[in-house]
C-alpha cells in the first residue's frame, strides 16, 4: 500500500524532530503534553459530559425529545479528536495508535465517526443519547485510568500494519455502534413487553428499525475487521498468538451472528443480546491485547 | 385598538345549541361581510368548527362593537337562549393563544384545532377582512401553538384506543405500509382501530367473524378479505397485527397454538390487541419473543396516562402563552393606530 495513502488518515508528514514533545512522550509523561492536547481533549470530555448530562434532566424532567443536543456535541467532539489525533500523528510519525491511552482515543473517535456516518441514515432518534455516553466513558478511561501512554516506538513502520491496526479499531466502533442500537432494541422489547407506554417508549425508535440497524452495523464491523485481518496478514507481521486467538473469536463471534441472522436461526432479541455481551468483551479485552502486542 | 373575541364553545354549549350557531363554508363570506359593516370594526376572522363558533375582531370603539357582534350572534338562534361568551383585550388574547394550541380542545393537546384556525384565518385575509393587528395576532398565535407542541409534553401519547393502537404499531414496525391486518371477530371497536390502521397504510386486512356473512359485510366496507372463522390460522403466516374480540368464554389464541405458526412468521414481530372481554389471548403469548400482546385494560391504561401527561402539561403550557400574551400586548401598546 502506497505510504501518501496512510499519510491522509494519519499526516506525518510534517514531523519536526525538534519539537521537545517528541522525547515527553516517550518518557510516558502524561504531564508534558502540549497545551493544545491537554485542551482538545478535556474539552472534548466537557462538551460530552454537558451533554449528557442535559440529556439526562431532559429524560428526568419527561420532557425526552430526540433533539440534535447531543448530534451537536458528537459533531464538535469528532472535530476536537481528530485535531487531537492529527497533532499526536505528527508527533509520533505514525497513526496514534502505538499506547493503550493512545487506543482508547482512537476508539472513541472511531465510535464516534461511526455514530456520524450511520446514525444519520439510519435515522434512529436517541442513537445520540446511547453513544455520548460510550465516548464520554472511553475518554474519561484515557484521561484518568492509570493507562500506558508512552507510545512504542515500530523498529519497521509498515503501512499495511497501520493500516491494519487504525481498520481494526475502527470496525470496533462499528461493534460499539451494534452494542448500543442492541442496548436500545432490549430496552425497546421491554418497554412494549411491560404493557405500560412511558416517554421512553414513545421517544425509542420502533423495534423493527432497530433489529434492522442491530444486524447492519455487526455486518459493517465483520466486514471492515476482515479487511483489517487482510491487510494484517499482507503485512507478514508477527502476531501474539493469545491476540491472534482473541481477534480470531471476536471476528468468529460476530461472524456466527450474522450467518444465524442470515438463515433465520437467531432472533432479533438474540442478537441484540449476543451484541452487547460482545462489546462487553470487546471492551474487556481490548487492554489485555494492546498489552500483549507491545514490545517486550 | 382592541381585540375583541364573542363566541360559542363546547365548555359551556351542548352540540344541539353549537350546531345552531354552525357557519358553513358557503356562509362564511357573507358573515365576513355582514361584520365587516359594523361601524368601528376594522377586521374580523370567523373560526367555525364542530366544538366552537368563535368571532375575533379588532376595533377601536370595542363597546359599540361587541354590541353588534352580540347582536348578529343572537340573529342566528332564532330566538334560543345560548350561553355566549365575551372577552376583550388581554383575555381575547389569551383566548386565542390556549384555543391555538389546543388547551381549550375537547381533548386536550389535539393538533387539528391548528389547521383549522390557520385555515380561518387564511379565509379572511383573502377576503380582506384582516388587518395588521389581526394579521399579528394570528401569526403570533401559530407561533406559540408551535412552540407549546415542541417544548411541552401537551400532544404527547395517544389517548383513544384506536390511535394507542396505530401508536403501539408505529414503535413496533415503524412504517405500517404494507402490513397485514387479521381481525378475529368483528365488533365495533375492533373494525374502529382496523380502519384507523388502514389510514395509517396497513395493506390486507382479514377479518374472521363465526357469522361469515358479518365478516364479509364487514371485508367489503373496510376493502379486506373474509375467511371462515375455523380457518383463521391457515391465513395467519403473513399477518403482522391480529384484532380480537370475540364472545368466546375462554381463550382462542393459546401459546400452543402460536407457536408453531410462528415458527412459519421469518422473525417478524406480531402485535396482538386483545379487545375482548373475557379475553382471546392467554397472558402466557406475551412471553413469546418478539410477540407484543396488549388487551384492553393495558391500552385504556396507556391512554389515560397521556391524557394524565397532557393534564400536567397544562401549568408550563399556559405559563409559555403567558410570557407570549405579555410580548403581544406590549406590541399592541407601541402599535395603538388602526392599519388597513
Amino acid at each position: 500500500m502506497p505510504e501518501f495513502f496512510f499519510d491522509s488518515i494519519c499526516p506525518t508528514g510534517f514531523f519536526d524532530f525538534s519539537n521537545p514533545t517528541i522525547e515527553s512522550l516517550r518518557a510516558g509523561r502524561h504531564s508534558d503534553f502540549t497545551p493544545m492536547q491537554n485542551f482538545l481533549l478535556i474539552a472534548s470530555t466537557l462538551i460530552l459530559l454537558c451533554s449528557f448530562g442535559y440529556t439526562l434532566f431532559r429524560l428526568g424532567s419527561g420532557r425526552m425529545r430526540p433533539g440534535r443536543t447531543n448530534l451537536a456535541a458528537l459533531i464538535a467532539t469528532f472535530i476536537l479528536l481528530s485535531a487531537d489525533l492529527w497533532l499526536r500523528g505528527q508527533i509520533e510519525r505514525s497513526c496514534p495508535i502505538n499506547s493503550l491511552f493512545d487506543v482508547v482515543i482512537f476508539t472513541a473517535w472511531s465510535t464516534t465517526l461511526i455514530y456520524l456516518l450511520v446514525g444519520s441514515a439510519y435515522r434512529l432518534s436517541l442513537l445520540g443519547a446511547f453513544t455520548t455516553p460510550l465516548v464520554l466513558f472511553l475518554l474519561l478511561t484515557a484521561e484518568f485510568a492509570p493507562l500506558d501512554r508512552s507510545p512504542t516506538i515500530r523498529a519497521i513502520r509498515d503501512p499495511w500494519i497501520e493500516f491494519h491496526a487504525s481498520l481494526s479499531l475502527i470496525a470496533y466502533g462499528a461493534f460499539a455502534l451494534a452494542g448500543l442500537a442492541g442496548v436500545m432494541y432490549l430496552i425497546q422489547d421491554r418497554q412494549l413487553k411491560k404493557q405500560k407506554g412511558g416517554a421512553l417508549l414513545y421517544n425509542l425508535p420502533p423495534i423493527t428499525d432497530l433489529g434492522v440497524a442491530n444486524t447492519r452495523l455487526i455486518w459493517l464491523g465483520l466486514a471492515l475487521l476482515t479487511i483489517a485481518f487482510a491487510a494484517g496478514f499482507v503485512s507478514g507481521m508477527q502476531v501474539n498468538t493469545i491476540k491472534f486467538w482473541t481477534s480470531a473469536t471476536i471476528w468468529f463471534a460476530y461472524a456466527l451472528m450474522v450467518v444465524l441472522r442470515q438463515v433465520h436461526t437467531l432472533a432479533p432479541r438474540r442478537t441484540a443480546t449476543l451484541s452487547v455481551v460482545a462489546l462487553a468483551f470487546i471492551l474487556i479485552t481490548l487492554p489485555a491485547i494492546q498489552h500483549l502486542s507491545a514490545p517486550k | 385598538m382592541t381585540i375583541l373575541c364573542a363566541g360559542i364553545n363546547h365548555r359551556d354549549a351542548a352540540l344541539e345549541i353549537r350546531e345552531k350557531f354552525a357557519i358553513g363554508d358557503h356562509e362564511l363570506v357573507e358573515t365576513l361581510n355582514h361584520l365587516r359593516a359594523i361601524e368601528g370594526l376594522s377586521g374580523a376572522v370567523v373560526i367555525s368548527t364542530c366544538n366552537r363558533v368563535e368571532l375575533y375582531a379588532s376595533s377601536i370603539t370595542p363597546a359599540p362593537v361587541m354590541n353588534a357582534i352580540q347582536q348578529f350572534l343572537r340573529s342566528r338562534t332564532s330566538g334560543l337562549e345560548a350561553p355566549f361568551f365575551t372577552k376583550d383585550s388581554l383575555p381575547s388574547v389569551r383566548h386565542l393563544f390556549r384555543v391555538a394550541s389546543g388547551l381549550d380542545s375537547m381533548v386536550v393537546g389535539e393538533t387539528e384545532i391548528l389547521g383549522q384556525l390557520k385555515q380561518a384565518y387564511s379565509a379572511a385575509a383573502g377576503h380582506g377582512s384582516t388587518d395588521a393587528h389581526l394579521n399579528k395576532l394570528f401569526q403570533h398565535a401559530f407561533r406559540v401553538a408551535k412552540q407549546v407542541r415542541t417544548e411541552t409534553n401537551i400532544t404527547r401519547g395517544a389517548t383513544s384506543v384506536g390511535s394507542v393502537a396505530v401508536d403501539l404499531a408505529g414503535k413496533i414496525f415503524g412504517n405500517l405500509g404494507g402490513r397485514k391486518v387479521m381481525l378475529l371477530g368483528a365488533g365495533d371497536t375492533s373494525e374502529r382501530v382496523a380502519r384507523s390502521l388502514v389510514s395509517r397504510g396497513v395493506r390486507t386486512v382479514i377479518v374472521a367473524n363465526r357469522t361469515f356473512d358479518r365478516a364479509a359485510a364487514l371485508a367489503d366496507q373496510i376493502g379486506g378479505l373474509a375467511v371462515h372463522f375455523d380457518h383463521w390460522h391457515t391465513a395467519f403466516d403473513e399477518v403482522d397485527i391480529l384484532i380480537c374480540s370475540t364472545a368466546a368464554p375462554h381463550p382462542i389464541v393459546t401459546r400452543e397454538k402460536l407457536e408453531p405458526i410462528l415458527r412459519r412468521h421469518s422473525e417478524r414481530p406480531l402485535f396482538i390487541i386483545d379487545l375482548a372481554v373475557p379475553r382471546d389471548v392467554a397472558a402466557s403469548v406475551n412471553e413469546l419473543d418478539n410477540v407484543y400482546l396488549y388487551d384492553i385494560d393495558s391500552i385504556e391504561k396507556i391512554a389515560n396516562q397521556s391524557l394524565n401527561i397532557r393534564q400536567a402539561e397544562m401549568v408550563r403550557c399556559e405559563a409559555l402563552i403567558d410570557t407570549h400574551v405579555t410580548d403581544f400586548m406590549h406590541w399592541m401598546r407601541n402599535h395603538p393606530t388602526p392599519t388597513l
